[in-house]
């Protein structure tokens, strides 16, 4: 398996090359992952040094002043009430619009993996075909329809609007997955007399449990990362962080010790999101390919 | 060909009941219908109303003007390639597209063969792909701390400097000049030369002005008085002629008055440097007399250049490429994890047979590797490029105010018609179309292959 293996045959001159070769790779990767880490790293110490230093000088130098970091901007940003409720906000948008994907999906996927209705196979290819729909095209034309129900600048919007931009990828992940599951086992469950809503929750849902997390995690995230969607539909009296960090970018420069603990906050949860289900989220990206 | 294969599907699904006849089938087949129109309702509607609908109308309201009222046909698609803030976001547009997803799909394709290698791989990719995982908006403002102008700041241009200073000289003393009674005088190019030819055995004096006392360099010591009447050295001191809060004499070393350490001197004879010299941290310098004497003294351009600034990666030339970074930096770890999917996919015994055929790592890289992974790579490619065409939080979030119109991008551009002040929906929606319109061959390659699925 190992590409770097040598073999005995070689000549001692091809193994030092191997060698060589095998070092320089080494190095490059190490190189390449530290070039990755820093712009992390760098806003995190930024986000733990008092407000002076960040106008002085560069997150680097906390390494010759270790004890100078300090979590006071963190708490001076949990005791600012705007940015609490953003970060609430963002959860209210969060979980109703993942949870209303993983629920109408699924129930579509079923339908379209295992009911008979006439133009199935076509209704399906209708959904593929909104696969790869950019939401711009929806923002002007949604504003004026939530304006006229009263939908707009609401939460409520929001989760609606996202919840029908995951729906295509929801159903085609689920549907494709569904019909995976062996014909034998809905039959049994159907000769055992159980109806179409027991043979889902019973049977169709417990089977579709993998499919259902990688989507779940890969909504979930979107939704919490976004902030177009949030800055059109959201109320601008309590968006979610996204858009309540962006309009304290327009005056970046004296503000960094706000940002960069707020950008930081921002990114706790999706990052113990993506390395608790570091294998989901990667299946959920790879079958999301085509989004 | 197409409509027989949906002709075989649809005929399928209607041979798969469990066989019952008559009425009873016919009353089975209605309750089905009703039962799956209730498991698709929600996502039918939601569809319908919210992605389906807004096509509808956003290809109708392209064709009117500003306010809706009346018909303009195309004008507002012509509007694109001739209004001017248009054109640049048309054609940044098309920057990003060949440029994002070609380096982004590279660098996946070099970690995901590299990391092959390595025991700790997986940590690699963990931290490459990380970045997939948090918002735009975040990666936008990690990158504005990355791409701050003052190299003190921005880890970018502390990098740049820090690499153009070791191969540039620094200067020491932005700004330093001497005064008309000092006996200094502009060489024309940034230097100053001395007036009178120096002489081996007295002293020579070099004073300057204009240096703020917290520019001085750190080693900076009061100066010593000229002193340097040994025949065998044209010696002198050169320092700083100010002194804080007032008192000092020009021209004359006064107490509180520091050298200006690390200045270079040159003894110029037709032309010609004959000798050179550093001043120490009190100022003074000695250069050997019998090349200096009767030589002028020049303090050359570079004790004097501007410092450095590195460069400004957010101003109007820079900005796009600099976002670009920004968006590689995130999507590479996409590339790379899909391509590794790839590679695992690929038979290890075709890559030995070739080493053994004597073949080299590059070589089977290149003639191998490569042609096998085409189908992932471009998977990859077109993925980024959907990806791309409709950027907007990076560009938003990371181009200062200032830069916009010069990042703009077709998705910032259809924001701002659409929800600027001077929205024009028109024009709003002409883009919106157009985003859509540049996607439709992967709509159709997506149908393709679903129904190809289908059929099997």
């Amino acid at each position: 398996m190992n590409g770097t293996q040598v073999r005995p045959s070689r000549s001692p001159a091809a193994r030092l090359a191997s060698a060589a070769a095998s070092g320089a790779v080494r190095v490059l990767l190490v190189l390449a992952g530290l070039f990755w880490l820093m712009p992390t790293v760098g806003l995190l110490l930024s986000s733990l040094r008092p407000s002076s230093d960040i106008a002085a000088s560069g997150w680097w130098e906390v390494f010759t002043a270790p004890a100078r970091l300090t979590t006071e901007n963190y708490a001076h940003l949990l005791a600012n009430d705007t940015i609490t409720g953003s970060l609430l906000n963002t959860v209210l948008i969060t979980v109703p619009a993942t949870l209303l994907v993983l629920v109408i999906g699924s129930l579509a996927g079923y339908a379209f993996a295992w009911l008979e209705f006439p133009g199935r196979d076509w209704w399906f290819l209708g959904v593929v075909a909104l696969l790869v729909v950019p939401v711009q095209v929806a923002l002007v034309p949604v504003a004026k329809l939530f304006g006229v129900v009263g939908l707009f600048e609401t939460t409520a919007g929001v989760v609606l609007f996202h919840t029908a931009f995951g729906l295509p990828f929801a159903i085609f992940l689920l549907r494709n997955f569904f019909a995976e599951i062996p014909r034998e086992l809905l039959e049994a469950a159907r000769l055992d007399g159980a109806g179409e809503i027991r043979l889902f929750t019973r049977v169709v849902l417990p089977l579709g449990g993998p499919a259902i997390a990688s989507l779940g995690i890969f909504q979930f995230l979107w939704v919490w990362n976004d902030m177009l969607i949030a800055l059109v539909f959201a109320d601008s009296q309590s968006p979610p962080i996204t858009v309540a960090l962006q309009q304290q970018v327009r005056q970046f420069g004296n503000n960094v010790d706000v940002l960069a603990p707020g950008a930081f906050l921002s990114m706790v949860v999706p990052l113990v999101v993506f390395f608790a289900f570091q294998r989901q989220f990667a299946s959920g990206v790879m079958a999301g390919a085509v989004k | 060909m197409s409509s027989t294969t949906a002709q075989r599907a649809r005929s399928t699904a209607g041979t798969d009941g469990t066989g019952k006849n008559g009425a009873g089938k016919r009353r089975e087949g209605r309750r089905s219908r009703i039962v799956a129109a209730g498991f698709l309702l929600p996502a039918l509607l939601l569809l319908g109303a919210l992605v389906v609908y807004p096509i509808g109308y956003s290809v109708q309201r392209s064709l009117f003007d500003r306010s809706g009222s009346s018909f303009v046909g195309l004008d507002n698609y012509l509007a694109l390639f001739t209004d001017d803030s248009l054109r640049t976001a048309v054609r940044n547009n098309l920057v990003w597209l060949v440029a994002a997803p070609a380096v982004a799909t590279a660098l996946g394709l070099v970690f995901a063969v590299l990391t092959e290698r390595v025991r700790w791989g997986t940590a690699f990719k963990l931290v490459v792909f990380m970045p997939m995982a948090i918002s735009m908006l975040a990666a936008g403002i990690i990158f504005r701390l990355v791409y701050e102008q003052d190299p003190d700041r921005g880890v970018a241009n502390a990098v740049w400097v820090g690499v153009h200073d070791t191969f540039a000289e620094s200067s020491v003393f932005p700004k330093a000049r001497p005064l008309p009674v000092h006996p200094l005088e502009a060489a024309g190019d940034g230097a100053f030369v001395t007036k009178e030819p120096v002489r081996a055995g007295q002293p020579v004096r070099l004073p300057l002005v204009g240096v703020a006392p917290a520019q001085m360099p750190e080693g900076a010591r009061p100066a010593a008085p000229p002193a340097g009447t040994d025949p065998g050295t044209v010696a002198g001191t050169a320092w700083l002629d100010f002194t804080r809060g007032g008192g000092g004499r020009p021209n004359e070393v006064d107490p509180a008055e520091r050298g200006l350490a690390g200045l270079r001197i040159e003894a110029v004879r037709d032309g010609k440097v004959v000798a050179t010299a550093t001043a120490a941290a009190d100022g003074t310098f000695a250069l050997p007399a019998d090349r200096a004497d009767g030589a002028l003294l020049r303090l050359p351009a570079s004790n004097f250049r501007e410092q450095y600034d590195g460069v400004e990666w957010l101003g109007p030339s820079l900005v796009t490429p600099a976002i670009i970074g920004a968006y590689v930096w995130m999507w590479a770890g996409f590339a790379m994890v899909l391509i590794g999917a790839g590679l695992a996919a690929v038979p290890r015994e075709l890559l030995e047979a070739a080493r053994v055929d004597g073949a080299n790592e590059w070589q089977v890289f290149r003639r191998i590797t490569v042609p096998l992974l085409a189908p992932v790579l471009a998977v990859v490619l077109v993925t980024l490029m959907i990806n791309v065409l409709k950027i907007f939080d990076l560009v938003f979030v990371i181009a200062p105010g200032s830069a916009q119109d010069d990042a703009n991008v077709l998705a910032l551009q259809l924001y701002r018609s659409s929800f600027g002040t001077d929205a024009d929906l028109g024009v709003g929606s002409a883009i919106a179309v157009l985003l859509l319109l540049l996607v439709l061959p992967v709509m159709v390659l997506n149908i393709r292959r679903m129904r190809r699925e289908a059929r099997r």
